[in-house]
């Protein structure tokens, strides 16, 4: 009998199917795996060190580019921690809390068109990647109405909003929900009962319920697996109580049910957009809480209160009492979670970011150990990674 | 609820538990960091904590004792949360792993080794995770300077 060689080869961090910049080292007998080593921190950039260093609204943008495919989550997120350190939770106005669902879905939908587009293209099918970024781009522009930049939108605070919609913005929103399920039928059209999209994903990088949950898995991933659990209707925030929509939850566990839960789960982000447009009616963005919240720019440019408040606002923040939280939300690929420390003064003493992404990745290995080489493109696709918050 | 849970463990483990404290709703329980893998063990296994969702350290630089880890855990069922810390010296800073307990450990102990030098007694493989493998110090310690090391400090504005 021959010897068993085992070849080690180096994946990434410059693959163009890593996503970024993941190093994968592959220990491969033949073409089977037999063990894969992730290597990250190509992009490590220390957010949390840095939002140490910052006043609680101006660590506010360092969250955008965390998950740079879904920058509001990461605001909402950031931005619902501090509000419950500060106690103020249950002043935010409706229209604020309903303005903050209809992004995160939006957002949500974005997330999942970047994930299905790269994700078909990695196991060869390119006509999807087109599609799924025209309606991506649809978002975008709404994004730059709203907030003036097309990624890094920085466009929730602390209390509320940074401004109200721009007009018009509504019915683009709801123009895009019109036709956002027929387009999730025609990428279902292109891929769910494709041959080689069916070989090339069922029963690949599976992962069944109790190790789903033992390794850390969220979000879609871990519904996949038959896990019934979204942050969303179990532990609500920002007026999620208010909707109706369906957790969808498959058995499976394998990249295809994956694939099916995300696709269901922008179906479902469309109704609550609908319900939340429904919701919409005029009034204030901001919480009545003049010691945490900067006052409106007109406000500012037009009175020499106005001025004062927001300079003192800027230039000595404000001062959450000495706590610490932990607020976890449901982003598009899990739960992200914000751990403050305050100690009183008026930085955050400690932020510490779970990033789904870099609990998900930690899967990896178990998922691909025994597979094909091939497939480890799917794995890596189908966990929906984005090194940007993996490294920080 | 968290509240029920806290005094099961209480009664438990009695010389253990520290303080417990409550705010914003949140319960924090402070444990002893010798019996830390036994009350995860039996938070996981008897109270049905089956999800590690972050485990961290903070500094408390110029406190005694210097360091804390934080461990939030998540019940899927019951949908609650409970905080576990621990306190740990500087002089000593080594806490024993609970990558047994829950597998999702292993990585967040490395980025607490590895961003704050706090050691995990018994984990599988205790490497750098975000820091290249020969990089001098433990940049998230309050110690550590902004800049980095070697390197002229910022004179502008921070916050």
């Amino acid at each position: 009998m021959a010897k068993k060689d085992i070849m080690t080869i180096n994946m990434g961090p410059q693959h163009p199917s890593t996503h970024g910049v993941l190093q994968l080292v592959l220990e491969l007998d033949g073409e089977t795996v037999v063990d894969a080593v992730p290597h990250i921190g190509f992009l490590h950039r220390g957010v949390e060190k840095l939002a140490e260093n910052r006043s609680y609204h101006r660590a506010l943008p360092l969250t955008d580019r965390l998950d740079y495919l879904a920058p509001m989550s990461n605001n909402l997120g950031y931005v619902l921690a501090v509000e419950k350190l500060l106690g103020i939770t249950d002043l935010i106005p409706e229209r604020a809390k309903v303005v903050r669902v209809m992004m995160a879905e939006l957002t949500r939908i974005k997330s999942h068109l970047v994930w299905l587009a790269t994700h078909a293209l990695d196991i060869g099918a390119m006509t999807v990647f087109l599609y799924c970024f025209r309606e991506r781009e649809a978002i975008m522009d709404m994004y730059e109405k709203l907030s003036g930049a097309r990624m890094t939108s920085n466009y929730f605070r602390v209390g509320g909003l940074s401004q109200d919609l721009p007009e018009g913005f509504e019915a683009d929103v709801r123009t895009f929900i019109d036709a956002m399920p027929g387009h999730i039928e025609t990428y279902e059209g292109l891929l769910t009962g494709n041959k080689i999209w069916q070989k090339r994903t069922i029963g690949v990088a599976t992962i069944d319920a109790a190790a789903a949950i033992d390794v850390g898995l969220s979000g879609p991933a871990l519904r996949a697996s038959g896990v019934d659990w979204d942050l969303r209707r179990d532990n609500p925030y920002s007026g999620y109580e208010d909707y109706e929509f369906k957790v969808v939850t498959r058995s499976g566990g394998d990249t295809f049910d994956r694939y099916k839960v995300r696709l269901d789960e922008m179906r479902e982000s469309c109704k609550i957009i609908r319900q939340a447009l429904d919701k919409l009616k005029p009034g204030p963005i901001l919480a009545d809480a003049p010691g945490v919240c900067l006052p409106a720019k007109k406000d500012v440019v037009s009175s020499i209160e106005g001025l004062i408040h927001h300079f003192k606002l800027i230039t000595d923040g404000f001062k959450p009492e000495a706590g610490e939280v932990y607020q976890g939300i449901e982003a598009p690929k899990g739960e992200l979670g914000y751990y403050l420390v305050s100690d009183g003064s008026a930085q955050p003493y400690r932020m510490k970011i779970r990033p789904p992404s870099f609990v998900n990745l930690q899967a990896l290995p178990q998922m691909v150990r025994g597979a094909l080489l091939a497939d480890v493109i799917a794995a890596i696709g189908t966990l929906d990674i984005v090194l940007g918050e993996i490294d920080r | 609820m968290s509240q029920a849970v806290v005094a099961k463990l209480k009664e438990a483990f009695p010389a253990v538990v520290g303080s417990v404290r409550e705010h914003r709703g949140e319960w924090t329980v402070v444990v002893d960091r010798a019996q830390v893998v036994a009350v995860c063990r039996y938070l996981k296994e008897q109270a049905g904590y089956n999800f590690l969702c972050d485990l961290c350290g903070v500094d408390y630089l110029g406190r005694q004792p210097r360091f804390e880890v934080v461990y939030n855990l998540y019940n899927i069922a019951t949908k609650e949360r409970l905080r576990l810390k621990v306190q740990v010296p500087e002089a000593d800073a080594c806490v024993e792993t609970v990558s047994g307990v829950w597998s999702t450990a292993n990585w967040h102990e490395r980025e607490c080794w590895d961003l704050l030098g706090i050691r995990f007694a018994n984990h599988p493989d205790l490497r750098r995770i975000l820091m290249p493998d020969n990089w001098q110090g433990h940049p998230l310690r309050k110690d550590y300077p902004l800049q980095g090391p070697g390197r002229e400090p910022y004179q502008g504005r921070l916050s």
